[in-house]
């Protein structure tokens, strides 16, 4: 449970960050809050020579509007995402998922950008990020870029990200006023990852849904957007043959593994559950 | 009298002695972060060992080549069982008679097997260092599940005794046979199974889990070569035992060995017996001459030092049609894992798995236990119990469920019928047992009554319609466990350790000003010894408890005890700790009636001290009597005021209690929450309430982990599933019901001062307690029996299988 020796790096500017991480090369790792690094170097399974410690660039922290979109920046911490005015108005759906990451002591560490870059199947912010369909800006060596959260996702720990980016912002189109949310998250206790999870953004019209969006959470090897169970739910009501097709639809696109959170049909029988008591609880909360 | 002369009642109140609810003293340090570990402790030129281990579990060692580690700066040496070999110690005893590989001697038999040790400057190198030895094995076919142990074609594990055809217990029959063990009447229980108008047989499988205490297994040794000395830090349970291994096993007079337990950050079992770290600092500190510390992480501990249950027992029982039970049949096959290094007294090689007939006057029984060698860490503790009582109680409190199933009838009733009755006891149960005393229908009544259980019967039957009717996905289950323990081993004629029998140890010294400093064979890891003892001694001879100090873990200055476990404490070092505080108050009473001039006949205790007979103004308090031990003893009285009291206990106690457990599950998820927990614990005379709340408290909480979820999981390969804490169940405040706690009292006839033993009751009958709930919630689907532990997945599972 001691990690291998590294070096350590803290720089205060982007530019810095990204200049070290492409000094340093490929055996160097961007670090934020580290809840997913650090465990993996402790066990050994990663052994980077090289942390490029984000936290002190004041640059990445916090939350603002910029027209209709919401801009957070990478380094901001769960525990901020939960006390944020502005996400309390306009993107509920993000406190509501921060409140079941964790403890609070992880929460005071934990960082939007951490949570959504490494590509950890296991953590929550990446399906929400899906559903919303937010924007990731990753700044290099040839400078920024920008890349959708819905086509970010390749592989467990693998992402379009390239070596030697970094995330930095993520954006937030404001859904409409009225719009519904909910994440359901199953867990066997708290810190820990879900047995399975669902995020459901929607917006409801004259008692149908008017336009939804579905993600899942730690059942496949990358977060995923049920496309499929979207379809059949825009533009329809919410009765149980429609939901209960949904509800079908969206649990067979997932893959997720066997562990100690239980067997693959368990998980995927899970992912169900959440989603169709996540579809009720965002309706509900909708006005249409 | 004038006003300002104390009353009786706050004279007895100053003493804050039995029955005060005193706040733990050792919690000013402990609340502070003062406390004082194994881990802080830091000596000058000290090394750090650290372990290679197998990554498989089974397999042939074809190399070791430790050149690469041995290069890395700072790392002073490498040892392997061909360096112990020469010293005979690649091997140790374990205390269930077997040995253990110290380190894994040509072949590994599980995974996290101890390898090779590594000695360094630091920890840091150390861990490196581990990372560059180079071990070759040569893969061999696991032996997992244990119902496979004893197949004719199954891989021989232990090569070391493979032509032992006897074992430390009798006759071994096959080359992974352990032992046998069997108890009770079998033609009698034989026949009255033939006789039964109804008979039960299920199979109950106790699953491996570990006692995982938050501190883990460490040590510091330190051999001083010129005085031949070994000094030894550890995270002992029982310090004395481990001082009399470490004599043995090194070769030093015991004198010369110096075992120090400091401050123990919680055992529940873990730390009773000796760990391969113990031997590897103790020899490279020999080697080296330095001191060497040896701390294992939490993924060691979980996957290497003890593990708990992995008992698998096939339970019968036969009735009468009218629910009078008339026999018992149990037959146990026992994983211990690739050794056998249960922690149990010599003689009992399945702990005290016949305390099996329960709370139950069942006229006959017949128990067998087989233990089989498996490919998986070695153990079989007694996790926050005495020695398998939780697997016991875990069978009988299970069983009358399901016999109560088949006879239509209601268990709280089939329990009432077939209690022993009050006047029973002593009672001598059918597997060999004397209850020492119980009342066991008052408790249950008052459990039930303090719960409303005809209402909550009421209340699950509309809720069970209702499901039926597609209302609700929700069920209700109502748990019900009453529990008999049978704890503080114990009488030195029937349970010793390594010969050495369990009695345990008190010893009082009184300075002239009233101080007290009294030390105990017994060692805290989070009970409160140093609060309860001193509150025995405080009640005995009228001394303020916050004048007494208690020592524990210092074997140079505590008398020699078997230590803290099952227990144990207070039934056996409680009892002594009372019997030396009246040996001083005798010799306090010769003081008092010379020192008042009369005859000691003439003087009575009066709370703080002694007065004349008649004459209650005429009286000396303790205080003055002590300063008078030592400043003017009566003519040919010897100065001083001190006593020792070796306590061998005529009897084990036994503990019991009723808990009742509301749960409700949700059907689709296989979620539960626990509506309500209910636990009446009767452990004779109370000498600290809030203490032993506590302990309630605590003992449930581990219960509530172990029944729904927590667990040592194995892979068919043999590989670890999830030792650590993200995976093995350890609930956090969010997860944990709240406890109701309630009473009776029956003291025991033979203890000193009445007092049973509680810490590990509410384990106890907790776990049974539990399962109960959720077998019971399932068991209007046709449901007898789900195994634990009762996760969400399994429940889930349970309900998919049963059409739910």
């Amino acid at each position: 449970m001691i990690p291998a020796n590294f070096a350590y790096h803290s720089p205060s500017t982007v530019e810095e960050a990204v200049g070290l991480l492409a000094r340093l090369g490929d055996e160097a790792r961007a670090l934020a809050g580290g809840h997913s690094l650090i465990p993996m170097m402790k066990l050994r399974l990663s052994a980077p020579e090289a942390l490029v410690d984000l936290s002190r660039i004041a640059a990445l922290k916090g939350v603002r509007e910029e027209g209709s979109e919401v801009v957070i920046g990478a380094m901001t911490t769960q525990h901020q995402l939960l006390q944020d005015p502005i996400l309390a108005q306009t993107l509920p759906l993000i406190p509501e998922t921060s409140a079941v990451i964790a403890d609070p002591q992880i929460r005071y560490r934990g960082t939007l950008g951490g949570n959504v870059a490494n590509g950890d199947p296991g953590n929550d912010m990446p399906a929400v990020m899906m559903t919303l369909d937010a924007t990731y800006t990753l700044a290099g060596p040839n400078g920024e870029r920008a890349v959708k959260a819905r086509e970010f996702y390749q592989g467990a720990y693998f992402t379009a990200a390239e070596d030697g980016e970094i995330l930095t912002a993520v954006r937030i189109p404001v859904p409409p006023a009225g719009a519904g949310f909910a994440y359901e998250k199953l867990k066997r206790k708290v810190g820990d990852y879900a047995t399975a999870a669902a995020a459901v953004q929607l917006t409801m019209k004259a008692g149908a849904v008017e336009t939804i969006a579905i993600g899942l959470t730690n059942v496949s090897e990358t977060p995923l957007l049920a496309e499929d169970a979207m379809a059949i739910l825009a533009g329809a009501r919410l009765e149980p043959e429609v939901v209960d097709r949904a509800v079908a639809a969206a649990e067979a696109i997932t893959n997720p593994a066997s562990d100690g959170r239980g067997p693959a049909e368990y998980r995927t029988a899970m992912a169900g559950v959440m989603l169709r008591r996540a579809l009720a609880r965002a309706a509900a909360r909708a006005q249409a | 009298m004038n006003d300002m002369t104390p009353t009786r009642e706050e004279r007895e109140a100053k003493l804050q002695g039995m029955g005060c609810k005193r706040k733990r003293v050792e919690d000013v340090r402990f609340t502070q972060g003062r406390g004082q570990y194994v881990d802080d402790l830091k000596l000058p030129g000290m090394l750090f060992g650290d372990f290679v281990r197998s990554t498989y579990a089974h397999a042939r060692i074809k190399k070791i080549d430790a050149s690469a580690a041995l290069a890395l700066p700072g790392v002073k040496a490498v040892l392997t069982a061909a360096d112990l070999k020469p010293l005979n110690l690649h091997y140790m005893p374990t205390l269930a008679g077997d040995v253990q590989a110290v380190l894994a001697d040509e072949k590994v038999l599980f995974q996290g097997q101890e390898v090779a040790f590594v000695i360094a400057e630091d920890r840091y190198i150390a861990a490196d260092a581990i990372e560059l030895v180079e071990v070759e094995y040569e893969e061999l076919a696991p032996l997992v599940d244990p119902f496979q142990a004893m197949a004719e074609d199954a891989p021989l594990l232990r090569e070391d005794i493979k032509d032992k055809t006897e074992g430390a217990h009798g006759p071994r029959k096959h080359h992974n046979h352990i032992f046998e063990w069997t108890i009770g009447d079998r033609t009698g229980t034989d026949a009255a199974f033939d006789k039964a108008d109804v008979t039960i047989k299920e199979m109950l499988s106790y699953h491996r889990t570990h006692p995982s205490p938050l501190e883990t297994c460490q040590c510091v040794a330190s051999m001083d070569k010129i005085r031949g000395e070994l000094t030894l830090w550890g995270t002992f349970q029982a310090p004395h035992v481990i001082r009399t291994v470490a004599s043995m096993l090194a070769g030093i007079p015991e004198h010369k060995v110096h075992v120090i337990a400091p401050d123990i950050g919680g055992g529940f079992g873990n730390k009773v017996g000796a760990y391969p770290g113990y031997i590897c600092a103790v020899v490279a500190s020999i080697v080296l001459g330095v001191p060497v510390k040896w701390v294992e992480d939490r993924m060691e501990n979980l996957s290497a030092t003890s593990f708990a249950r992995d008992y698998h027992m096939t339970t019968e029982l036969a009735a009468t049609k009218d629910g009078t039970i008339t026999g018992m049949r149990v037959h146990v096959l026992a994983d211990h894992g690739a050794f056998d290094a249960c922690a149990d007294p010599s003689k009992w090689p399945a702990g005290f798995m016949n305390i099996c007939t329960g709370s139950y006057d069942i006229p006959v029984a017949h128990l067998a236990v087989d233990g089989v060698y498996t490919n998986k860490a070695p153990g079989g503790v007694a996790y926050r119990c005495s020695f398998r009582v939780t697997e016991a109680v875990y069978a009988i409190e299970r069983a009358i469920e399901i016999l109560a199933q088949k006879l239509g009838m209601d268990s709280a009733e089939l329990r009432m019928k077939n209690f022993i009755e009050a006047e029973q006891f002593p009672y001598n149960s059918a597997l060999g047992w004397e209850y020492d005393s119980g009342d066991y229908h008052t408790a249950m009544r008052k459990a039930l009554d303090a719960v409303g259980y005809d209402a909550l019967r009421a209340e699950q039957r509309e809720k069970r319609a209702a499901f039926e009717r597609g209302e609700t996905r929700e069920i209700m289950g109502i748990g019900l466990s009453f529990f008999t323990e049978i704890v503080g081993a114990g009488p030195t004629r029937n349970c010793d350790i390594l010969g050495i029998g369990m009695f345990d140890s008190a010893e009082i010294r009184i300075h002239p000003t009233g101080g007290v400093i009294a030390r105990m064979g017994t060692k805290s890891q989070g009970q409160g010894h140093e609060t309860t003892y001193a509150q025995i001694i405080a009640t005995e001879l009228g001394i303020p408890a916050d004048d007494i100090m208690i020592e524990e873990g210092n074997t140079d200055t505590a008398p020699y005890g078997l230590g803290t476990y099952g227990s144990r404490s207070t039934p056996v070092a409680g009892a002594a700790t009372a019997v030396a505080a009246r040996k001083i108050k005798a010799k306090a009473q010769m003081i008092a009636a010379h020192m008042l001039e009369v005859h000691h006949d003439d003087v009575e205790w009066d709370i703080d001290g002694f007065r004349v007979k008649g004459l209650p103004e005429s009286r000396k308090s303790m205080k003055e009597i002590v300063w008078a031990a030592y400043n003017q003893p009566p003519p040919n009285m010897e100065p001083g005021l001190e006593a020792v009291s070796y306590y061998d206990p005529p009897n084990m106690t036994y503990p019991f209690g009723a808990y009742v457990c509301v749960m409700d599950i949700d059907v689709d998820t296989g979620v539960y929450k626990v509506r309500r927990f209910y636990a009446l614990d009767d452990c004779g005379t109370r000498i600290n309430p809030m203490i032993i709340e506590g302990q309630v408290h605590g003992g449930l909480t581990e219960a509530f982990a172990v029944a729904m979820g927590q667990e040592i999981r194995y892979d068919e390969q043999g590989n670890v599933m999830g030792a650590s804490f993200m995976d093995f169940f350890l609930p956090t405040a969010v997860e944990t019901p709240v406890w109701e706690t309630d009473h009776t009292v029956t003291p025991s006839p033979h203890h000193p001062i009445g007092a049973k033993g509680v810490g590990e009751s509410p384990h106890v009958g907790g776990v049974p307690c539990f399962s109960n709930a959720v077998n019971d919630a399932f068991a209007f689907l046709g449901s007898t029996h789900i195994q634990m532990p009762h996760d969400h997945w399994r429940i889930w599972k349970a309900a998919r299988a049963l059409g739910a």
